[in-house]
């Protein structure tokens, strides 16, 4: 079995973000950047694969050189070897048809990836993968079984689960409950220390134009300070919220 | 050249998202001076849909399709932007519009912008505004394809009444096949989902343990709120996972939103911030939730949420 895990490399949860050259870039200044969290529970979940299942795990990123301290990451919590696609992602379907060219060579079997990145939320990625590729596709997954050539995955939909089947390959959109938080591994001194001697391949990228573009960043408006209603006041809170806010 | 919304009635009704992405599709058909067309699968009264502005309703109806399934769906919507000449296709942001729309995107080789929250500020070139960043900004998107998928952030544009005189047509789509297969839906009846409710109410490691949700549950029915939860209080095994949101979590964007003994880390506030108004009931005046809060109250929750659903019983029954 062999699986392919895509990384984003985004700022860390806690980071502030800010922008700059006017409101054009973002900010990079004193920001920490880690795995995507979504990325990190497939990750998580391709390693039980590999040391139950003997799978093997390839990571792959679309980014520039400053990515390649997230995929040392991802290769000392045990992936076994990574690609860089050298270009600078831009937009969601440029990432997919980048990662597309690296599936169809790969010969991978399950493809994961977070449904998300945590600094352009465009929950775009996995779905115009599978697609570009022909792979199937499950997304918003919360639970995978693999047996022989046969999926089984559970999917979060509102107010519940679906229980879905499928054969390979396969893209999944990964989220939490795919592992628990508790299952998230933190690199151990053996593992950074193989990770250095793991294999990083730097591919071109495709080079692939862009559909969509930032023109420009804003901050939401600073908002109005809290009022603050008396403990022992609350039918001053109910006024509040059906005549002021109206929202009961 | 038309705008094609789909209208997902995939769970038998048309919720919220639906009836909003359709007033927002309307809009943008008026904006760009071109058509509405609305798509919907298996929907029993497509009637609703007019008094939204949709002037021509296509339902598709097929017992093979009863289950949402994003891959044939996905080739239905492309099937009659082709027909239609669509410029613009509009799906919401509930769980499977996210699902659907990047492959509509892939199939028609269209620029595609998720969590938009506004209707384009410039019609050539195509900009449009969206969420990044967690909520903590937005962007201007210019999608520069001919064909645009824009996928409207929940809440965000609003459901608004627009009625028309309205027709609906029968559409037989091509059915493909599809080797994803729903084998089983589980789903709690009864309760109200956060994506769903104008109101959640949400309870943090303040409460001190799970036994004290009682009045958390009690506060919701009473308010006819979801529950919902912090990530610690998920991580810790208090709540299901169902309900943690906040970054990692499930994003929301109601109306109200109540946080109770909740400290307002980054993360959690990203996660809500879509929210329209924001009470905040806290013991600890320096808890960060204040900043972020429309409406605060520095006190015990264990005294004044029992104390507001007595008074919100007596509201409800004026």
């Amino acid at each position: 079995m062999k699986i392919l895990v895509c990384i984003s490399h985004v700022p860390d949860t806690t980071s502030k973000i800010n922008f700059t050259e006017n409101n054009t870039q973002f900010d990079t200044n004193g920001v920490q950047f880690v795995i995507n969290p979504y990325d990190e529970f497939c990750l998580t979940r391709a390693m039980w694969f590999k040391e139950k299942q003997g799978a093997s795990v390839t990571v792959v990123n679309v980014g520039g050189p400053e990515t390649e301290p997230t995929l040392r990451k991802t290769l000392a919590i045990g992936a076994d070897n990574a690609i860089r696609v050298n270009a600078i992602p831009t937009d969601g379907l440029q990432v997919a048809k980048e990662l597309a060219e690296v599936v169809k060579k790969g010969g991978y079997d399950i493809v994961l990836a977070g449904k998300e990145s945590a600094d352009y939320n465009g929950q775009m990625v996995p779905g115009m993968l599978a697609t570009l590729t022909n792979f199937n596709f499950i997304n918003g997954c919360v639970g995978i079984e693999v047996d022989g050539t046969n999926i089984s995955a559970t999917r979060e939909i509102d107010g519940g689960n679906e229980i879905l089947s499928s054969s390979l390959p396969i893209v999944v959109g990964g989220q939490k409950g795919i592992v628990e938080e508790k299952d998230l591994r933190i690199p151990n001194m053996r593992g950074i220390m193989m990770a250095r001697k793991k294999p990083l391949l730097v591919v071109d990228a495709k080079s692939v134009e862009a559909s969509t573009s930032i023109d420009s960043f804003e901050k939401p408006a600073p908002r109005g300070s809290v009022k603050l209603v008396d403990a022992d006041n609350l039918d001053e809170l109910i006024n509040l919220l059906h005549n002021e806010a109206k929202v009961i | 050249m038309s705008v094609l919304v789909f209208a997902d009635a995939s769970e038998g009704k048309f919720k919220k998202t639906a009836l909003e992405v359709v007033s927002y599709g309307k809009k943008v058909s008026e904006q760009l001076g071109t058509n509405i067309v609305v798509l919907t699968i298996n929907a029993s009264d497509t009637s609703l849909l007019y008094t939204y502005g949709a002037e021509r309703v296509l339902s598709v109806t097929n017992d093979s399709l009863k289950t949402f399934n994003a891959k044939q769906y996905a080739s239905i919507i492309t099937e009659i932007a082709t027909a239609e000449k669509a410029t613009v296709i509009v799906v919401d942001s509930s769980i499977n519009g996210l699902y659907v729309a990047p492959i509509v995107s892939v199939n028609l080789d269209a620029g595609y912008a998720s969590n938009t929250v506004d209707v384009p500020s410039n019609i050539n070139p195509f900009a449009i505004r969206r969420k990044v960043f967690s909520n903590k900004a937005f962007c201007n998107t210019i999608i520069s394809t001919d064909i645009k998928v824009i996928g409207l952030a929940k809440n965000s544009y609003g459901v608004h009444e627009n009625v028309v005189q309205g027709a609906t047509e029968i559409f037989e789509p091509t059915i493909i096949d599809s080797a994803v297969v729903s084998e089983k839906v589980e789903r709690v009846s009864g309760e109200v989902t956060i994506a769903d409710a104008d109101i959640v109410v949400s309870a943090g490691r303040g409460l001190k343990g799970p036994e004290n949700w009682e009045m958390i549950e009690e506060l919701a029915t009473v308010l006819g709120a979801a529950t919902a939860c912090s990530k610690p209080v998920s991580d810790l095994g208090w709540r299901p996972h169902s309900e943690h949101v906040g970054q990692t979590g499930k994003p929301v964007a109601s109306n109200l939103y109540f946080a109770i003994g909740i400290s307002g880390a980054i993360q959690h506030l990203a996660g809500i911030n879509a929210s329209k108004v924001k009470v905040v009931v806290n013991s600890d005046p320096e808890a960060p939730f204040f900043k972020a809060a429309d409406y605060g109250i520095v006190g015990d929750a264990f005294e004044v949420v029992p104390k507001l659903i007595e008074k919100l019983k007596a509201f409800k029954l004026a």
